[in-house]
């Protein structure tokens, strides 16, 4: 606005000056130029037309500052124009903290606060939860809803954990027969509802390191005082990250992997590092290598590498070497090695399973100070909704850290006393865990023929709940956005949930990740019938 | 950048800022005391010379009732309901909205605790991890690193760790010092903080780790938000006066603070009593003034015992509803928790309540960081969904709260030693100063390590609590039996008449001019020796 008075008001005296005929023309020698720029004169001699030029400039620029310098209040300077909106958004990002001053129209939310709560709302990963959450297929009461392959669960072995609460649960609580070591004071409601370590109770960390080596099949033992117990694997990951990085920093994350949620309060990046189909999305050190330079030139300091074995959404294990040279990188970078293990023990693969824990054991001079795993009984026991997450890091000064950080999350007292009477129960777990294998087995290959059935292949996956599929042949472009309307058509049209390899930062479209442990055998002949709406509509199109 | 590589190989572990800080709250002396505490714990059979724990704050006074009831209600333990396993229902249930039941019941327990004045509504609620997670969920939502909050002093120092500011975004020179000297070395690092810095954020790190209660660490630490204190004094009870809002305020513009809200308990803790409508409607007109937030945290709101009873914020807000022009509603946050009211801190039950929809998103994203286990929210459903129970449960506690701290106040009157009037909370606030020699906070600090070391009850120093005057410890009674608090009490009488009663001469200790030095060890607030600028400053302001 005031822009324009500018102008308006130089071009006005220019013309003013153009329109008056009467002074009459000054001899050229001193030039009207000495009226117009007088410092010209002065500068003449040397470089004139230079500095000449320049200093009206400054003139300008510095009179330009007076002027917004004394610009008047906004609201009076407008006094036509509609008033603004007041606070047009409520989320204000405000990282030019500290100087303003507080208004009235304060946003509501920190911009971290805004972050999160917008967080999800535009990935297709939770856009098809959403969906299927409105409108789940069931056999006989809605055989028209959507099947949803998008979970992440496993209702194979429901049955037995069930069944076990049933005959165990109020038991387990009262009468005291988990206590592994304790009073019995500790028993009564005494013991369950007062303060306990924020870290979890020692029985359950006993209980849980013998849980998780008898996963591993004894091949690795595992400490009680190196663990720290959060309410549930998520704050366990997030936990940690507080713990060894700093926002700003990063983590390298071979990709595809699991849409995680660490980013939101810790500020710490995740930079993808791609593996390949033609590698069988094995981890290649190479571009471990070249995402770390990458990211020192940017200035990002990688603080470690982050890997889930068996692989979410592959499926895949990493192999015994790939963990040695992982384990050489992170030593030689000097940087921390993360290993989500949370899949440990639903394996039905030929494979053998490998805990990073037993390939630290291997190395000589090597520092396990740098290596941490996250577990947690979601998976592996069903039992998500009981909260149990586990870090175990060999760095006791993570330890301690992270215990004193766990009291944001800790786990409630019942349920650790009832996960400890059910882990205590020697027989029921070896059998839970024999059947569970059989049961994954199974339904696996029931799945993975099913596919195949209507010309989809499958990542040959040793476990986990997923099968890792290759639709690439029925995307019309390769693409993201290929790969996003075949997404699109799968739930629209066939009314299945996938998640699609975009959302698990896949960098080759046409991957889906489908969870088929939520289905029953019965849903398979379903699934290949609403499957078939796709791709037979695509061959005939092409 | 040679040099910078080099560095990175020097340190031997790398932890982040967090994890290696001085701001986890061990070090301090009075951590001392809990250790020593934890060595020597009191029992009445096995170690009847032992310490007596007097500094937590926990309400054990009613065990009884919850384990009569849990016996009577097998189904709650049992996951069952009306005898059928509801397992399948909870075995996976993690989401992060809660289970309707419990959501619905304790909407109506905290409308119940409330004398029904207030109704809840469940959409309303977040459930988090403990109340701990509640504000810092909160204070992630609201703040951004290095926005501030006012809290009234005195108050529960765990406030402090959910705002500590990461040290490595701070612009001041000092934090280096703080970061670098890590754990190792957290008593010079005390010293030199006091000395190198004046009143900036530095000096509010050294003084949390003096914290009794665990707050300290709660709500600094990993939002970088930070506190700026509200002085109260003992001339009004320590009632929050506009003039030490509009100080603090000033304060933390001063340091270029954005503030972004008050948090208050209320019930008070340390303090025992509950705010009035008027306080509370000083409090709302301050927030509506300046624009910010209010969040108080009411998780003492069912120990109110005498009169004037609890008044919640909430009530205050209804009655202003008529005149809410600036959307007041939105800036109001609840937080609450079953851990004091029902005495359930093992079982990790916090809540937000907020009518903005904003926060409860944002909130309730978080809260997947910190949930509560689903078998828990079973068990407390069917408890709080129990009206008869509650009814008899809320009276019958209140009733015992109050007997128990008669007792306490009684046997220290008959010492000489005087209680603020309280009337809520499992704690006194009790002046001590005529047990001390010299009435400083070195006079405090003897005293409080007589009383852990050779009396033998661990209570909290004043100014663990950010008290400004010497010789106030906060004295819990609700985590022991009447014998054990008469052993204690009897501890104190014998103590007493051994430093033979000559103190009470000094008694009438003023607001403690001459402590308020640099040489006293708790106050660090240079800034806050100042004296208050002029009104017309004051008045500028506003």
């Amino acid at each position: 606005m005031r822009d324009d008075d500018d102008s308006d008001g130089l071009t006005a005296s220019r013309r003013k000056s153009s329109k008056d005929p009467r002074p009459p023309p000054r001899p050229r020698a001193d030039g009207g130029m000495r009226i117009v720029v007088p410092l010209q004169g002065v500068v003449q001699g040397r470089g004139g037309l230079v500095l000449g030029s320049l200093i009206p400039c400054a003139l300008f620029y510095f009179l330009q500052l007076y002027i917004k310098r004394n610009r008047p209040p906004a609201p009076e300077a407008a006094p036509g124009s509609p008033p603004p909106p007041p606070a047009a958004t409520p989320i204000q990002r405000s990282h030019s903290r500290g100087l303003l001053t507080p208004r009235n129209a304060l946003p509501s939310l920190s911009a971290r606060g805004a972050v999160v709560r917008s967080g999800d709302e535009d990935s297709l990963y939770y856009a098809g939860l959403r969906r299927s959450a409105d409108d789940p297929y069931h056999p006989v009461s809605n055989p028209d809803g959507i099947i949803n392959l998008g979970l992440a669960e496993n209702h194979l072995s429901l049955d037995l954990v069930g069944r076990w609460m049933e005959d165990h649960a109020a038991a387990a609580m009262l009468d005291g027969i988990a206590g592994a070591g304790e009073d019995a004071r500790d028993l009564t409601i005494r013991g369950l509802a007062t303060y306990q370590p924020y870290d979890g109770i020692l029985a359950l960390k006993m209980a849980l390191a013998g849980f998780m080596r008898q996963i591993m099949h004894e091949s690795v033992s595992f400490d009680p005082s190196q663990m720290v117990i959060t309410s549930g694997a998520t704050p366990a990951m997030e936990i940690l990250s507080f713990c060894i990085a700093d926002p700003g920093n990063a983590f390298l994350v071979p990709s595809p992997y699991y849409p995680g949620d660490i980013k939101w309060r810790t500020g710490i990046e995740l930079i993808p590092v791609p593996c390949r189909s033609t590698d069988n999305f094995n981890i290649s050190i190479t571009a471990l290598e070249i995402a770390y330079k990458q990211a020192k030139k940017r200035g990002v300091r990688v603080r470690g590498v982050l890997i889930s074995n068996p692989s979410n959404p592959t499926g895949g294990i990493v192999p015994r070497e790939t963990l040695h040279d992982l384990l050489e990188f992170v030593a030689e970078k000097n940087i921390h090695f993360i290993c989500d293990e949370i899949f440990a023990g639903s394996m039905y693969g030929s494979d053998k399973f490998v805990s990073v824990a037993e390939v630290v054991d291997e190395l000589e001079d090597f520092d396990k100070g740098r290596v941490h795993i996250i577990y947690g009984l979601s998976k592996d026991l069903s039992l998500a909704g009981f909260r149990v997450g586990v870090i175990y890091s060999y760095n006791e000064n993570i330890v301690s850290a992270a215990a004193k950080i766990a009291r944001f999350s800790s786990m409630s007292t019942p349920t650790q006393r009832l996960v400890v009477s059910m882990l205590s129960d020697q027989k029921f777990i070896s059998e839970y865990l024999r059947v569970n294998r059989e049961r994954l087995q199974k339904m696996y290959h029931l799945f993975a023929d099913a596919m195949k059935q209507v010309g989809i292949e499958c990542f040959k996956s040793s476990g986990g709940f997923y099968c890792w599929a290759d639709m690439s042949r029925y995307i019309r472009s390769y693409s993201e956005k290929g790969e996003r309307k075949l997404w699109d058509r799968l739930l629209e049209e066939a009314k299945v949930n996938v998640t699609p390899g975009s959302s698990c930062h896949c960098i080759e479209p046409g991957w889906f990740r489908c969870c088929f442990t939520a289905l029953g055998e019965k849903d398979i002949p379903v699934l290949v019938e609403r499957l078939r709406r796709v791709t037979d509509s695509h061959r005939s199109n092409s | 950048m040679v040099s910078m590589v080099a560095d990175e190989k020097a340190q031997p572990q790398l932890l982040s800022k967090k994890a290696t800080s001085n701001s986890h709250g061990q070090d301090s002396s009075y951590f001392l005391g809990w250790e020593e505490y934890e060595k020597n714990p009191f029992d009445p059979i096995a170690n009847p010379g032992g310490i007596i724990q007097m500094g937590l704050a926990e309400n054990q006074l009613s065990f009884d009732l919850i384990e009569a009831w849990l016996e009577a209600n097998p189904d709650a333990l049992g996951l069952r309901r009306g005898g059928a396993s509801v397992f399948r229902e909870l075995a996976l249930f993690q989401d992060y909205h809660g289970l309707p039941a419990f959501k619905n019941a304790l909407a109506r327990f905290m409308s119940e605790q409330r004398g029904y004045r207030v109704s809840f509504d469940p959409s309303n609620i977040v459930l988090t991890a403990g109340a701990t997670s509640a504000n810092e969920a909160l204070v992630f939502c609201l703040a951004d690193h290095g926005d501030a909050f006012l809290i009234p002093t005195p108050y529960y120092p765990g406030y402090v760790s959910v705002c500590m500011r990461r040290f490595y975004s701070l612009p001041y020179d000092a934090n280096v010092q703080v970061a670098a000297a890590g754990p190792a070395a957290p008593r010079t690092l005390l010293t030199t903080t006091r000395r190198t810095s004046h009143g900036s954020l530095l000096t509010w790190q050294s003084t949390s780790p003096s914290s009794p209660c665990r707050f300290d660490r709660d709500l600094k630490w990993r939002t970088g938000a930070e506190i700026v204190p509200v002085h109260c004094t003992s001339d009004n009870g320590f009632r929050v006066t506009r003039d030490a809002l509009d100080d603090a305020y000033r304060r933390a513009h001063k340091r270029r603070l954005r503030v972004k809200g008050v948090l208050i308990t209320n019930p008070s803790n340390p303090l025992g009593t509950t705010s009035t409508r008027a306080d509370l409607d000083l409090l709302l007109d301050f927030v509506s003034a300046k624009g910010i937030h209010l969040v108080s945290d009411e998780i003492y709101s069912g120990t109110a015992f005498a009169d004037p009873g609890f008044v919640s914020v909430l009530e205050v807000l209804a009655s202003r509803r008529a005149d809410d022009e600036g959307r007041l509603s939105d800036r109001v946050h609840v937080v609450y928790s079953l851990s004091k009211d029902l005495g359930l801190p093992g079982f990790r039950v916090g809540a937000i309540y907020s009518s903005n929809p904003g926060v409860v998103s944002a909130a309730t994203k978080m809260s997947s960081f910190g949930l509560v286990s689903s078998q828990t929210q079973h068990l407390l459903a069917s408890l709080l969904g129990d009206k008869e129970f509650t009814r008899r449960y809320i009276a019958e506690n209140t009733r015992r709260i109050k007997e128990r701290r008669d007792q306490l106040v009684e046997g220290l009157r008959a010492i000489g030693v005087e209680c603020l009037e309280s009337n809520a909370g499992l704690f006194c606030w009790v002046r001590m100063g005529s047990l001390m020699r010299n009435q400083s906070f070195e006079g405090e600090m003897e005293l409080w390590k007589k009383v852990v070391f050779e009396v033998g009850l661990n209570i909290s120093p004043g100014s663990s609590c950010h008290c400004r005057e010497p010789g106030w410890f906060r004295v819990c009674f609700a985590n022991m039996s009447a014998k054990t608090l008469d052993i204690a009490l009897q501890r104190l009488a014998d103590f007493a008449e051994a430093n033979g009663k000559g103190a009470p001469a000094q008694k009438g200790l003023a607001g403690g001019a001459p402590a308020r030095t640099m040489s006293c060890p708790v106050v660090r607030f240079s800034w806050a020796n100042r004296l208050t600028p002029a009104s017309g400053d004051r008045k500028a302001e506003r």
